[in-house]
């Protein structure tokens, strides 16, 4: 039972990765607050949205096994 | 067709501008967005734009079609840019048409608004002097 989460701009930096398989986490809010933990992210959880699957969804949403989760810090396009 | 597309190479304004035409039209408003060479007192060298693709594609393809509903439109479209860019690059293009020229510019406008806002796609500015950094508005 597992994620696979994706990293993008900052966050990939900080990371070191694109992505990596992590166990299925109890929320997204606790699986951001581990991974901000591990790799120093600077952004906190209220900076950010979160996506799962390639559609943006609410911080509440439970993990389902096998989903791709991605947090999505403040974006700079245009 | 899709409205809004992901382009890794570099954007044609006139090449973009023939798949609007359309008879019905009477106004078209076009934007482009262009790489500057300085952002808040620092010169800038060139930039690297990153998206995630899949969602940035359903977010912009949402916004598109969101203003076909809430503007009179004929047609809207835009393109955004990723990779390596440099001073003077088309960062992203933007055109409307409609009957009439008030839908046409509220259009362009909001749509821009729009995308820099919610599209998953990041900006990663180089300095002259060496230094880069990743934009991330109001963190």
């Amino acid at each position: 039972m597992s994620v696979t989460v994706l990293y993008f701009a900052s966050l990939r930096d900080a990371a070191g990765r694109d992505s990596e398989q992590l166990p299925l986490p109890a929320s997204l809010p606790e699986l951001y607050m581990q991974l901000r933990e591990r790799y120093r992210f600077p952004l906190p959880q209220e900076k950010l949205r979160v996506a799962v699957d390639g559609e943006f969804v609410a911080w509440e949403t439970p993990p389902r096994p096998g989903s791709v989760v991605a947090f999505i810090p403040p974006v700079s396009g245009g | 067709m899709k409205r809004f597309a992901l382009s890794a190479g570099p954007l044609d304004s006139a090449a973009l501008r023939q798949r609007l035409l359309d008879p019905s039209a009477g106004a078209c408003a076009s934007f482009e967005g262009w790489v500057r060479n300085h952002h808040q007192g620092r010169r800038v060298t060139g930039l690297r734009y990153e998206a995630y693709a899949e969602l940035a594609e359903r977010e912009g393809e949402a916004i598109l079609a969101e203003a076909m509903t809430r503007f009179a439109l004929t047609a809207a479209a835009c393109v955004h840019r990723t990779g390596d860019l440099a001073i003077g690059d088309i960062a992203v293009w933007i055109g409307v048409t409609a009957s009439h020229r008030g839908p046409a510019f509220d259009a362009c406008r909001w749509i821009l608004d729009e995308v820099k806002s919610r599209v998953p796609i990041w900006k990663h500015e180089h300095y002259a002097d060496g230094d880069a950094a990743w934009l991330h508005p109001g963190a």
